[in-house]
């Protein structure tokens, strides 16, 4: 099998396990969700993938789960909750459904009904209008609630939640992991694409990508990690938006993470979108790529060459990168006491879209006054941009209702959005600085809201 | 009851049409469409695309058999494009190969040399240009040109609603597998397996008996299936025709949005008279459907616009009149709702509007002129109506005065977030508006074992109609209702079936169900009746047993099948059901097209940011008229359901097509359906049960497209919230409501002047122009 090669694909055409559904090929749509079991640290962990954008080298040496694989007699207890829920309908959707509960019954977050029903944010419905599906949800979440501390995959096959063999995996792994020693690290081939998660590049060109030689990233361990050393912030960019998330370094130094990443794509897609893959792929909205512009982040490649994320755009999908080189290395300067950040975003549909505009604003503050700032934008030029003018404008300025509009003013001059099937330049324009007026509204709760809303001060 | 298919479902093994094991020797088709939406086409060279590997043959016009034609109600839709094309997507050629990519990729080979002809993308443009389906229609009731002087009010708007993309998860497809003697049997994933067969007929040339279509399940339909699967089962059985060999064609989901028409955009304008106490005395109201570049479902669809153009309103004095325009977009469908929508959103639209000038809440002149039973629709029809009890109980049961309230005394105190809500009433007729479309046939046999059989029309496509069927069957012969088996939809078992639509579905095959099983359980009580020596009268089938006055025999359910079977008497009936007391005549457009009318009342309410345009949908709060739903859990999941797409296409979803006539929004990334965060917070729904007799099998009333009209109350508590922020506000009545259009509200000036009304046509049809 060609490595590149679809892991739905596989699934379907090759393992004739057709409980797996193609619905949408970008990842949109949740129908061909499946799990995927993998050793970190020695420890099974299970993450929901949708297998549309997965290649077959991603899965490598993992535990791939359909829907197949959690079937036993009759239904089991997350399927039965959806029964009595009568959350199926049309029934197409539904394996995908059951795929994302399963995952959350296997993952370690806490069982809350929220977070259940953040399982399954990556699935889409056409027919129930999603009440059942919530309320199969919270009862998936209770069956989990004497869930004491032990591995998620031990207690699940003990209560019967899903078969029993999810008990021995951790040691099936463990024997596959060492018996297929130094496959994971492929040579070096300047010719070839360099992928981590593949769910840009598969929406983009998946054809192609199923011929290609490719190098995979995703799984290199030197790739990953975010550790904290020196007031610095140290990320393998194989990263995923996942692991960002549940990063203690970066959840103490951004307090409200969680609220960002919501808006930002699904739970699957988070599972697999890395942050290096982010930067590379060049997109003008690329959400993190603008969470990290604010921060000023450093790039480093494999050749050794450092380059801050600001000087990597040289165009539309133009980039300041050498063939054969890769990302290696990503960090920024932690944010301190004098430090406010915050980040905007909004699409047509609140979440699991692509931003209208996004933005993110990093101060440095004295009292009142900024001393530094950062200002970053998408989707109101052909790359992720850092509005430098407008930076520089605020900088040496105490923060005033006033000096927001002068903020909104400046930005207006650095910006050139065009119209898309994601809104109007003028709606761009003026979407931008309504952000621009949410930053300082979230980040300066002193501030006369009327007089900040007000458009003609 | 459950869904029947609720356990293969959530197994994973319920069976689509692309999950079907494959024969040995399967082609795989792909069809190349038009990347031009109006042209002359020049020249069409397949050279290269033939010479890939896995090509076997690539079809066009030339291959056809039969005649180039697969138009349902009008014969204007060629299954290839020949000299013109009319729509980005209209298939030119076909390609069939040894797999799915080997066709795909060879389509990318395909050269077509095209001269570009003038696009009309928008209705108004096109009825301007004479380019109409059929000639316009009018409904008229009263006179409203003697009603406008006695008129207080007179306001006069546009209103815009976009279209919507059906979205089935499961794309459309069709796989045909050869038979002897030039027979195919075609699986397809359609709401009308007739339709299809009649289609593959015409284009094939083979007679109808020579085909047979088989129908399991679809992952939706939502009206998207009810034409337009008859494409690419016409293709599919084209190739297979001439190669003798099964073919299948699964649509890849940017081929299907790209290929496919949606639910129809309006442009409409109104004009609404009033009294001073605010009672409703005329309304005039013009709509320019925009129907695409061939007839498809249009002029159905348009009927049915002007058939709800008053929605749940009684108006003295009513002149509609309605353009379908051919335009240069993929031929517009059936989409839950059927125009019906379109229709009732043009006169919210108009209260709104008149609401706004009187300087009272629309909810005011909404409730003054809800119908009454005996009042007569524009269309000569007499309501038996259940409006007021479904406003009245919405208004008590949730307490509409303390949401105003609330809602009030949240905007006094903030600035940055406001609510709205909305009254939606809706009044929506159930039957085929096309009178002899409302008949329907049921197969039913009854093996010696206890077992059942029942086969209709039906398609089972989510909306639980195999369920209720089989509900019929097992509560006639009083069986356990895993003893009825509903098998796959096939027009070799039941001939001539109107398709899965018009929420009537239920209604026509599960009536039919019901005759056929009551025909073999009055010949077996006649056998019983015999066997025991009593009267046939005194008989009843209870629970697996015969009764005698009341009394359980020893005669159990296979006893009474054996005794039947030996002494020759049938288990086997074939019924057909046809509504009775409809009828409409459209040459004076009156009459009583509807069997009956399904109400209900939804309380909508909204929480908009007005930092940053965006919103959330709080609560839904319904009454709706069941009349006595047979399955309360299928039937509030049809209402769960309808109400967030309805909402769906009032708020986020954007069908947009540049000038050119090329979609945009052509992937699901493009084109956003509601997710479960998208959702109302809060959806609650109270059963009016009512007591009356109608014509729904059970009296339990249709429930399929009824609630998606609930969807437009979100569209008007939007514009109220916004009113809340900005009183200046100048607010189009264009849907939908994206966050984009909130944001412009929320921040614009009241505009001075008159604005074009043709100009909010073009900017949500045309965004890169």
């Amino acid at each position: 099998m060609p490595p590149g090669m679809l892991l739905l694909d596989f699934i379907r055409y090759h393992q004739h396990l057709t409980g797996t559904k193609i619905g949408c090929n970008e990842g949109d749509c949740g129908a061909c969700t499946v799990l995927i079991g993998s050793l970190q640290e020695g420890r099974l962990r299970y993450r929901s993938f949708t297998s549309c954008l997965t290649p077959l080298g991603n899965a490598h040496g993992k535990h791939v789960v359909t829907i197949e694989g959690i079937n036993g007699e009759g239904l089991n207890p997350i399927q039965q909750a959806m029964y009595d829920e009568s959350a199926t309908q049309c029934g197409f959707c539904t394996p995908g459904f059951v795929m994302s509960l399963a995952g959350f019954c296997l993952g370690q977050q806490p069982p809350t009904v929220q977070n259940a029903i953040t399982a399954v944010d990556g699935n889409i419905c056409r027919c129930t209008g999603y009440k059942s599906i919530e309320r199969a949800a919270a009862r998936v979440a209770r069956l989990l609630q004497q869930r004491d501390g032990e591995p998620p995959a031990v207690f699940a096959a003990e209560q019967q939640l899903l078969p029993a063999y999810f008990a021995g995996i951790q040691e099936r792994l463990l024997a596959l992991q060492l018996s297929m020693n130094g496959e994971f690290e492929p040579a070096d081939d300047v010719t070839a694409h360099y992928m981590g998660g593949g769910t840009d590049v598969y929406v983009q060109k998946p054809e192609e990508m199923k011929q290609k030689a490719i190098r995979f990233l995703f799984d290199q361990s030197l790739l990953n990690g975010i550790v904290e050393e020196d007031g610095r912030c140290v990320l393998g960019p194989a990263v995923t938006v996942t692991d960002l998330q549940e990063s203690p370094v970066m959840r103490s130094y951004f307090p409200r993470l969680d609220k960002y990443i919501r808006l930002v794509s699904s739970t699957p897609i988070r599972n697999m979108a890395t942050i290096g893959g982010n930067f590379i792929n060049a997109s003008p909205i690329g959400d993190f790529t603008i969470f990290f512009l604010a921060l000023d982040a450093m790039l480093v490649f494999n050749s050794g060459r450092e380059l801050p994320l600001r000087q990597l755009y040289k165009g539309y999908k133009q980039l300041n990168r050498a063939p054969g080189e890769y990302l290696t290395k990503i960090w920024f300067r932690l944010p301190t006491a004098q430090s406010r950040f915050n980040f905007e975003k909004v699409s047509k549909r609140t979440n699991l879209d692509i931003a209208s505009v996004n933005t993110a604003i990093h101060l440095q503050l004295a009292g009142n006054v900024i001393t530094a700032a950062l200002l970053a934008a998408g989707g109101v030029a052909p790359v992720p941009m850092l509005l430098q003018k407008t930076a520089a404008y605020i900088t040496g300025k105490p923060v005033t209702e006033k000096l927001v509009h002068e903020t909104i003013a400046m930005a207006q001059t650095e910006i050139t959005p065009i119209s898309d099937a994601r809104g109007a330049a003028e709606y761009k324009r003026l979407l931008l600085g309504q952000l621009v007026k949410a930053h300082f509204i979230t980040l300066f709760p002193q501030l006369q809201v009327a007089a900040v809303l007000n458009n003609y001060a | 009851m459950k869904n029947v298919d609720a356990r293969t479902h959530l197994r994973g093994e319920s069976v689509y049409l692309d999950d079907m094991p494959l024969l040995n020797g399967t082609l795989f088709g792909a069809a190349f469409g038009s990347p031009v939406a109006h042209g002359h086409i020049n020249s069409l060279d397949l050279t290269d695309a033939a010479q890939m590997p896995g090509v076997v043959r690539i079809f066009t016009s030339k291959d056809i058999t039969g005649e180039n034609q697969i138009g349902g109600i009008i014969p204007d839709e060629p299954l290839f494009a020949e000299q013109e094309t009319h729509f980005c997507g209209m298939p030119v050629a076909f390609v069939v190969a040894t797999s799915t990519e080997a066709a795909r990729a060879a389509v990318k080979k395909i050269k077509l040399d095209i001269s570009p002809l003038p696009v009309i993308t928008d209705p108004r443009e096109a009825q301007a240009q004479g380019q109409l389906i059929i000639p316009p229609r009018s409904f008229r009731l009263g006179d409203t040109n003697a009603a406008w002087n006695q008129c207080t009010h007179i306001v006069t708007g546009t209103a815009d609603t976009n279209g919507q993309e059906h979205l089935y998860i499961e794309t459309q497809g069709a796989y045909v597998i050869p038979q002897e003697n030039n027979a195919l049997r075609i699986y397809s994933s359609t709401q009308g397996p007739t339709a299809v067969q009649r289609a593959v007929s015409k284009a094939l040339g083979l007679p109808m008996h020579m085909l047979e279509v088989e129908v399991t399940r679809l992952g939706g339909g939502f009206g998207g299936k009810e034409d337009q699967a008859n494409t690419w089962a016409a293709l599919c059985a084209l190739a297979a025709h001439h190669l003798k060999k099964p073919v299948k064609y699964a649509l890849h989901r940017m081929e299907d949005m790209a290929m496919t028409g949606k639910r129809h955009p309006y442009s409409s304008d109104f004009k609404i008279g009033l009294d001073a106490e605010g009672r409703i005395l005329a309304y005039e109201v013009t709509f320019y459907q925009n129907a695409g570049a061939a007839a498809d479902l249009s002029p159905a669809v348009l009927e049915r616009t002007l058939f709800h153009c008053t929605n749940s309103y009684f108006i003295p004095n009513v002149m509609a009149t309605a353009y379908s325009c051919r335009t240069h977009l993929p031929p517009n469908t059936a989409f839950r709702g059927f125009g019906g929508p379109q229709g009732m959103f043009v006169i919210e639209a108009a209260i709104a509007k008149a609401a706004g000038v009187m300087g009272v809440p629309a909810a005011v002149i909404q409730q003054k002129n809800l119908h009454h039973t005996g009042d007569e629709f524009p269309y000569g029809q007499r309501a038996q109506s259940e409006a007021h009890a479904c406003w009245e109980r919405a208004d008590d049961l949730y307490d509409a005065p303390a949401i105003r309230r609330s809602i009030n005394a949240f905007n006094k105190t903030n600035q940055l977030y406001k609510k709205g809500m909305a009254f939606m009433p809706v009044c929506f007729g159930i039957s085929f508006t096309k009178t002899l479309m409302n008949q329907a046939r049921a197969l039913v046999h009854v093996y010696t074992d206890g077992s059942v059989s029942v086969t209709t029309g039906a398609v089972e496509m989510g909306q639980g109609v195999n369920t209720k069927i089989l509900q019929v069957a097992a509560q006639v012969f009083s069986i356990p209702p895993e003893q009825v088996r509903i098998q796959p939809t096939s027009t070799w078992r039941i001939a001539n079936t109107s398709p899965s639509a018009a929420s009537a579905t239920t209604d026509l095959n599960g009536k039919a169900t019901l005759m056929a099983c009551t025909a073999i359980a009055e010949r077996l009580k006649e056998v019983a009746a015999a066997g025991l020596q009593v009267n046939a009268a005194d008989i009843t089938l209870r629970d697996g047993y015969v009764y005698v006055q009341g009394d359980r025999t020893n005669w159990d359910w296979k006893k009474l099948l054996m005794e039947a079977y030996t002494k020759r008497v049938s288990l086997s009936e074939h019924a057909h059901y046809a509504t009775p007391e409809i009828h409409f005549d459209a040459a004076k457009e009156k009459g009583h097209p509807f069997a009956y009318h399904v109400y209900g009342t939804a309380i909508v309410e909204v929480t908009v940011d007005c930092l940053r345009g965006t919103y959330v949908i709080d609560a839904v709060k319904v009454v709706h008229d069941f009349g006595a739903s047979m399955n309360p859990a299928i039937d509030i999941g049809q209402i769960e359901g309808g109400i967030v797409q309805g909402i769906g296409w009032m708020t986020m979803e954007e069908v947009i097509y540049d000038a050119d006539g090329r979609l945009r929004s052509n992937a699901l990334s493009t084109y956003k359906v509601p997710d479960i965060y998208a959702v109302p917070k809060d959806i609650e729904i109270a059963f009016l049960e009512t007591q009356q007799d109608n014509l729904a099998i059970f009296r339990s009333k249709a429930v399929g497209e009824p609630p998606l009209m609930y969807g437009i109350g979100a569209w008007f508590a939007l514009r109220n919230a916004i009113y809340a922020f900005n009183p200046h506000a100048s607010i189009p009545f264009t849907a939908p409501m994206t966050p984009e259009k909130v944001l412009m509200a929320l921040y614009s000036k009241t505009m001075t002047g008159t604005p074009s009304p043709h100009e909010q046509t073009v900017t949500h049809l045309a965004v890169d122009k």
